[in-house]
């Protein structure tokens, strides 16, 4: 471990295991059958349906809750699934407010949408705890394909192309599959081990082999894959964080909020985690968001958000600033880190006011100083860039059928430049990619 | 404030709300509470000879279920009282000792012989009730007995039993109708000819509220079997509505009072059911539903609304809209209407594009320039008025009439300022020229 941060306030059983357990419930419980039916009666089943143009996957969402208004809740899931084969984790994780919910015709007649992300899992929910997998392979097209990264894009990608007949190899390089869905998304988000019986569920189809440990560049590559299959996906996501370049970075108590994260999400016990008493995290997004309540619903005091930027430049949601602030979470905006401080008994972080600048951002001058215990990074992540396809701007290049500029390699999710870094998109982006390689496999 | 005092058939109460006979009325504890809660009056539930009938053991009750569980139709299989007669008539008598200005009416079933008649009307005049109501409607259990429905299927039997019953006693005696028949109009006539003071209509529907799909039965089952029931609750108020107009509108019947019944759950049901020629109205699911409380509602709803109206009493608008009611032939065929959508209130569902699309005319746009826009085309639409039925915002879309003298751009015809139906149209082979 870097020097640094020596006898800082960080220590494991802030709260009791009772109490962490409370605090990291379920975030938006399920539904009943009788709210699921109340909830469903709400939706007009608009004609060419404003939400279904909104979703990322296109799932006929007025037809899924006419199926569970009509008590049909299999047959729901079976409309979402056929579209969205993660349609489990987009129920509890999408940030509906911006995509389905937001254009829900009610939204615009009384503010208050249908509850689609609830309604769709209640739907898949319900067929999940049926135990039996919708689908069958496709007849064997004796062709063989890889699918790198076991998250949302690969598990999409794989799934789809089983059903298509195709004998489908997913390797990943982490010892669990899920990819941010097992190791990135807070868990109160996806609580109960969900991302792993996901996993589980959309391997049911069968026809295809799991293969974690393996990273691409270690353990596979791009080359080789190519020879021993018929088709590449990638769909890798982003393996690196950006650096924060300011001195005092490499101190110990500066980590990142993704391993932070996987870390909790790996937990036995989250309560036995070492949290500090004052947290700074750093960043905008939807990580820094969860990094920061996360920390606060494990006992942290203060937790404060930094952003270089305003309010609405962030990239978390609007519900997820809502709920951070809710749960105690400081957000401060317009500042930029300077540098790490660890000067005796003064550790923290010193900032710099910011404004929009005519040459784009820059510092006022003016300095602040927030204590910490831990600073968190979540400044966002780049791409480790695998040998061979073209990239931009540090992601892979694509075109619209999601081809690389490598023969016979496709890629999607994160590690594309077409992506918007949300899971919904990575499962629209490989379940396209795997058509598109259908159908150049079948042409 | 509007007076609600309700005379009907000479029977007094301090509102035109009665409960129906049924359920609610069954016991002495029952109506106590009622009118405890405010009901002017009550219609006992239905008396019938010693040894009293017997109920099942099983559920009595189905139901149709709307958004939210809302019941929206109720079926029943309960017989009438199966108290012994003797209890149920001391118990009206101490009821209307206890509470001298509210109605109480005595619902009588006994089986067609005159000597039944005669001899439970005099025990029902000993309890000092104000009015007896003839139960020739329940469609269910009874009814295989040669009693309910069964009689009021036979104009002859409701005209018979009727007199029998007017010529042994001195109470008004009301005619309570059922609507398992193909025309109303004649066992209201009936009634009648048979000297019935009032008639009071609609009894319960013959109905199966719904099959239990894995018992293969019908709701509610009973060891494995179902019988029919009896519908009621705002799911019937259409067919009972139409069925008071049709009597009060009847050259043959004018003048007969008619006490409406058949889904009445707020101040507004009761008003329209008056507005149609009812004297006041029963209600019985709206209580079985909510409770007696209900009743607050409405009172206090028609009395605000008839003091908004200007109507000082209750009679000043019963039957107003009784004259508006007609024949189809009589429908002004020059009277043109079209859709109009505001677009300000529309929120883009396009309901009212999709069910005109595939069902109707073909009249409302799904796009313009390329955006979701909905709008009406004129020189489609034929003013059917479904798009303002499934619209979900009230008021976005309207029935607006053409002027006369516009020209109609379905058509290529203009409006005429004159009346004219069907009767004097060119395409009608039985027309006669207009005047």
């Amino acid at each position: 471990m870097t020097h640094g941060f020596e006898g800082a306030d960080v220590k494991a059983g802030r709260l009791t295991s009772e109490q962490v357990a409370a605090n990291f419930a379920d975030l938006h419980p399920p539904l009943t059958r009788h709210e699921a039916a109340v909830a469903a009666d709400r939706c007009y089943f608009c004609y060419d349906a404003p939400c279904m143009t909104a979703c990322p996957t296109g799932i006929d969402i007025a037809m899924f809750i006419r199926q569970i208004a009509a008590d049909n809740p299999s047959g729901a899931a079976k409309t979402i699934f056929d579209q969205n084969i993660l349609g489990g984790m987009c129920a509890r994780v999408c940030p509906t407010e911006t995509l389905c919910e937001e254009a829900c015709v009610r939204e615009a007649a009384e503010g208050k949408p249908v509850e689609i992300g609830r309604l769709q899992r209640f739907a898949t929910d319900h067929l999940m705890a049926d135990g039996v997998h919708p689908y069958q392979p496709g007849v064997s097209t004796g062709r063989k394909i890889a699918v790198v990264g076991a998250g949302p894009a690969g598990l999409a990608c794989a799934h789809r192309l089983a059903l298509k007949g195709h004998a489908v190899t997913l390797f990943d390089a982490k010892p669990k599959p899920g990819g941010l869905n097992e190791y990135g998304i807070a868990a109160y988000k996806t609580p109960g081990g969900f991302a792993e019986a996901e996993v589980d569920f959309v391997l049911g189809i069968g026809n295809i082999t799991l293969e974690t440990g393996k990273a691409l560049g270690r353990d596979i590559s791009i080359d080789g894959l190519k020879w021993d299959y018929d088709a590449v996906f990638l769909g890798i996501g982003l393996g690196g964080v950006n650096a924060l370049c300011v001195p005092g970075e490499d101190l110990s108590g500066v980590e990142d909020a993704v391993e932070f994260i996987a870390e909790l999400r790996s937990a036995e016990d989250p309560s036995a985690l070492a949290i500090g008493r004052r947290v700074v995290v750093i960043g905008g997004g939807m990580t820094a968001i969860d990094a920061a309540v996360q920390s606060k619903l494990l006992g942290a005091e203060d937790v404060t958000i930094v952003y270089r930027r305003g309010q609405e430049s962030m990239n978390a949601s609007l519900f997820e600033q809502d709920l951070a602030q809710t749960k105690g979470v400081a957000i401060k905006h317009w500042a930029k880190p300077v540098r790490v401080v660890c000067e005796g008994e003064r550790r923290g972080v010193e900032f710099e006011y910011t404004r929009s600048g005519s040459g784009g951002l820059e510092g006022t001058g003016e300095t602040f100083f927030v204590a910490a215990d831990v600073v968190l990074k979540a400044i966002g992540q780049t791409l480790e860039t695998p040998e061979g396809p073209a990239t931009e701007r540090g992601r892979i290049v694509v075109d619209a059928e999601l081809r690389t500029s490598l023969d016979g390699v496709w890629a999607g999710g994160d590690c594309v430049a077409a992506g918007d870094d949300l899971t919904v998109t990575a499962v629209a982006q490989g379940r396209d990619a795997a058509e598109s390689i259908h159908r150049a496999l079948t042409a | 404030m509007a007076d609600l005092r309700s005379d009907f058939v000479g029977i007094k109460s301090p509102n035109p709300f009665w409960l129906a006979s049924a359920p609610p009325t069954d016991k002495e504890y029952n109506v106590v509470r009622a009118f405890e809660a405010g009901w002017g009056g009550v219609v006992w539930k239905t008396l019938g000879l010693d040894p009293h009938i017997v109920n099942v053991n099983g559920p009595r009750y189905g139901a149709v279920w709307g958004a939210d569980r809302r019941l929206l139709g109720l079926n029943n299989i309960e017989l009438i009282t199966d108290r012994p007669l003797q209890t149920n008539l001391d118990e009206i008598k101490a009821v209307k000792r206890a509470w001298p200005d509210r109605a109480v009416v005595v619902s009588l079933m006994v089986p067609c012989e005159e000597v039944c008649w005669t001899e439970i009307l005099k025990q029902v005049e000993d309890t000092g009730a104000d009015g007896v109501e003839l139960n020739f409607g329940c469609p269910h259990g009874m009814s295989e007995r040669g009693m309910g429905s069964a009689v009021g299927q036979v104009p002859e039997y409701i005209e018979m039993v009727t007199r029998w019953c007017k010529q042994n006693t001195r109470m008004p005696v009301i005619v309570k109708l059922t609507p398992n028949i193909t025309d109303i109009r004649y066992p209201a006539r009936a009634a009648k000819k048979g000297g019935a003071d009032a008639v009071s209509l609609i009894n319960t529907v013959s109905s199966i509220t719904s099959v239990n799909l894995d018992l293969m039965a019908p709701e509610p089952t009973i060891d494995g079997k179902g019988s029919h029931g009896g519908y009621c609750g705002p799911a019937v108020k259409p067919i009972a509505l139409n069925m008071v107009a049709e009597i009060a509108r009847d050259a043959e019947m004018a003048g007969l009072p008619i006490s409406g019944i058949g889904g009445v759950t707020t101040w507004r049901d009761a008003a329209e059911f008056m507005a149609l020629g009812a004297g006041n109205v029963q209600v019985c699911t709206a209580a079985m539903t909510y409770g007696f409380r209900i009743v607050t509602e409405m009172i206090d709803g028609l009395s605000r609304w008839m003091d908004g109206k200007g109507y000082a009493r209750t009679s000043d608008f019963t039957g107003l809209a009784t004259p508006n009611v007609t024949d189809w032939q009589y429908l002004n065929l020059n009277y043109v209407a079209k859709a109009r959508i505001d677009q300000d209130l529309c929120i883009k569902c396009g309901r009212c594009h999709i069910v005109c699309e595939d069902t109707s005319h073909q009249a409302i746009t799904a796009t313009k320039d390329g955006a979701r826009h909905f709008e009406v085309i004129d020189a489609e639409c034929v003013a059917c008025n479904l798009c303002v039925n499934v619209c979900p915002v009230e008021g976005c879309i309207t029935m607006e009439q053409m002027p006369a003298g516009t020209v109609d751009p379905r058509t290529g015809r203009t409006v005429p300022a004159e009346y004219g139906n069907w009767t004097q149209h060119p395409n009608n082979p039985s027309s006669v020229a207009a005047e």
